[in-house]
C-alpha cells in the first residue's frame, strides 16, 4: 500500500545540500526524534495534570483551576515551577543515595519506555524487533525505585508504602504481559509497527478489540492491569492518602517530588498509548487509508495525500490515548479503593488464570481460524 | 539485521537519562539552603519516633516475600511463552500441545500455592 514517510531520509537529503555526508547527517537526525517524544511526553503530563484537575472537578461540581491560564490550562506548569523552587528536605535518619536515586530510577524507564512507541506511520525513534517486549521488561524497573524510595525514607509510612507498590506492581505484571502475549500470537510479531499494521488492513474491523471473545477478554484484563501498574486509585494503595499519609512520597518535597508526579502522568499516558495501540489500532483511522483516497477519487501515492495520513495518524494515535487517559481519571473519580487482600486476589486468583485461559484461547482460535486470528 | 535500532535505543537511554539529572540540577541552583533540624526529623505524629535506630528499618510482613517468589516463577515463565507466541504460526497444533503441557504444570504450581496458603493475605 502507501509508504511510509521516512523522516530521516527526508531530514539527509535536506542537509545534503549544505554538503554534509550521509552518515553524519544520520548522526545529527538521532537526537531530534528523541528530543521530539520527551516534550511531548512532557507536554502530555501537563495537559493530563490539568485535565485531571478539570474533569475532576466537574465531576464533583466545582470550576477546578481557573487562575493559570485561559481555564486554567497553565496549572501543570504553574506547579512544576513551584516544586523546582523549594527546598529540598532529606530526612536525617534516611539514606541519602537511596532517597534521591528512588525518583530518579522510577523515571528513567518510564520515558525509555516510549522508544517503541509509535506515534504514526513510521513515526517511531525505534522499530526494535523486541518491541512491546521491551515494553514489558522496561516498566517492571520502577517498583524498585518505589522501594528504594519507600525504604530510603526511614519512615513506617514510607516503608510500606514501597512495599505496597512493589507488590502491586509485581502482581499485576504478569496479567499485563500474558493480556500482550495473546495480541503478539495474532500479529506474529512483537514489533509495535507490526502490532499496527496487523491492525490497520481493514480499518476498524480488523482493530484487535473486535476479535471475537479474545479481543474482549484481553482488553478488559489489560485495562485493569495497567490502570494498577499505574498505581492510581482504584489502586493507588502504595499511597492511600487516609492510612499511609503519602506512601512513599510521604518525605519528599520540592523537584524529587516533582519527579513522582511527572512519573505517575507520563506513566498514565504511556499506558494509554500502549492500549491504543493493543487494542485500538494504533494510528490506524476506523476506515484504511486506501479506500478513503478511492473514495475521494485520489491516488494514494499522492504527496499531499501522504502528509494528510501522516497527520491523520497522528491524530488518531493522540485521540484514542487521550480516550484512555479519560477512562483513567473517571475511575480514578468514581471508583473507591480496594483493599490489599482484595487488590492481591483480582490479580493472581482471578486475572492471572484468566490471561492464561485467553492466551489459550487464542492459540486454540488462531489454530481453528488461522485467517482470522493473524494466520 | 535482527539488532537493528538499537543505537537508537542507547542514545534515547541517555537521553532518558538527562531528565531527571537536569531537572534536580536546575533545581539545586535556584531552591533555597538552610532549612534546620526540625525540618529532617522523620515525619510522624510530632514525637520522634523510637525504636532500634529510631525508624522504620524494621521487620515486615512476610507476606510481600510470598508474592514475590510466586512472581519470579511466573515471571519466567511469561518469558519462555513469548518467543512461543511469536513463532506460533509456523509450528501450528504440536506447538499448541506442548504449551498445553507447559502451562498446565504451572496451573499445578499455581493451585498449590493457592491451597497452601501462599496466595493469602491474612
Amino acid at each position: 500500500m502507501n509508504e511510509p514517510i521516512d523522516l530521516g531520509n527526508s531530514f539527509a537529503e535536506a542537509v545534503a545540500g549544505f554538503g554534509i555526508p550521509a552518515d553524519l547527517a544520520r548522526v545529527l537526525w538521532m537526537p531530534i526524534p528523541m528530543l521530539v517524544v520527551i516534550l511531548s511526553a512532557s507536554v502530555a503530563v501537563l495537559l493530563s495534570v490539568w485535565a485531571e484537575r478539570k474533569w475532576s472537578a466537574y465531576m464533583q461540581q466545582r470550576l477546578g483551576p481557573t487562575v493559570a491560564g485561559l481555564n486554567g490550562f497553565m496549572q501543570g506548569v504553574a506547579d512544576g515551577a513551584k516544586l523546582l523552587v523549594k527546598e529540598d528536605v532529606i530526612p536525617r535518619k534516611g539514606d541519602p543515595w537511596l532517597f534521591t536515586f528512588g525518583p530518579v530510577i522510577i523515571i528513567i524507564p518510564i520515558f525509555f519506555a516510549y522508544l517503541v512507541i509509535p506515534f504514526g506511520q513510521g513515526l517511531v525513534i525505534s522499530d526494535l524487533a523486541i518491541g512491546i517486549f521491551f515494553f514489558v521488561a522496561i516498566s517492571s524497573v520502577a517498583p524498585i525505585g518505589a522501594l528504594m524510595a519507600g525504604y530510603a525514607s526511614n519512615n513506617k509510612y514510607a516503608l510500606l508504602g514501597g512495599l505496597r507498590a512493589a507488590a502491586q506492581g509485581i502482581s499485576y505484571e504478569l496479567p499485563l504481559a500474558l493480556s500482550i502475549l495473546s495480541i503478539v500470537m495474532m500479529s506474529n510479531s512483537l514489533s509495535t509497527v507490526d502490532i499496527v499494521n496487523m491492525q490497520s488492513t481493514h480499518g476498524i474491523l480488523s482493530w484487535n478489540i473486535l476479535k471475537p471473545g479474545v479481543g474482549q477478554i484481553g482488553f478488559v484484563i489489560f485495562l485493569i492491569s495497567a490502570l494498577a501498574e499505574t498505581e492510581r486509585a482504584p489502586f493507588d494503595l502504595p499511597e492511600a492518602e487516609s492510612e499511609l499519609v503519602q506512601g512513599h512520597h510521604t518525605e519528599y518535597s520540592g523537584m524529587k517530588f516533582a519527579l513522582f508526579y511527572l512519573a505517575e502522568y507520563a506513566n498514565l499516558v504511556l499506558g494509554s498509548l500502549v492500549a491504543s495501540i493493543l487494542f485500538l489500532g494504533g494510528w490506524s483511522f476506523i476506515v484504511p487509508m486506501g479506500t478513503v483516497a478511492n473514495l475521494l477519487g485520489i491516488d494514494p501515492l499522492d504527496p499531499a495525500f501522504q502528509v494528510f495520513s501522516a497527520l491523520l495518524g497522528i491524530v488518531m494515535t493522540i485521540a484514542k490515548a487521550t480516550l484512555f487517559v479519560f477512562l483513567a481519571i473517571l475511575a480514578r473519580w468514581t471508583l473507591p479503593r480496594v483493599r490489599i487482600d482484595q487488590l492481591l486476589d483480582l490479580g493472581w486468583k482471578f486475572l492471572l488464570p484468566l490471561a492464561l485461559f485467553n492466551l489459550l484461547l487464542t492459540a486454540a482460535l488462531k489454530l481453528a481460524f488461522p485467517a482470522f486470528f493473524g494466520g | 539485521m535482527v539488532l537493528q535500532g538499537y543505537d537508537y535505543l542507547l542514545g534515547f537511554l541517555l537521553i532518558s537519562c538527562l531528565v531527571p539529572v537536569l531537572a534536580l540540577t536546575a533545581s539545586y541552583f535556584v531552591r533555597p539552603k538552610g532549612g534546620g533540624a526540625f525540618r529532617e526529623t522523620t515525619y510522624e505524629s510530632g514525637v520522634e519516633p523510637r525504636g532500634p535506630k529510631g525508624g522504620a528499618w524494621i521487620q515486615f510482613n512476610i507476606r510481600y516475600y510470598m508474592f514475590a517468589l510466586v512472581f519470579v516463577i511466573f515471571d519466567v515463565e511469561t518469558v519462555f511463552l513469548y518467543p512461543w507466541a511469536v513463532a506460533f504460526s509456523k509450528l501450528g497444533l504440536f506447538a499448541f500441545i506442548e504449551a498445553l503441557i507447559f502451562i498446565a504444570i504451572l496451573v499445578v504450581g499455581l493451585v498449590y500455592a493457592w491451597r497452601k496458603g501462599a496466595l493469602e493475605w491474612t
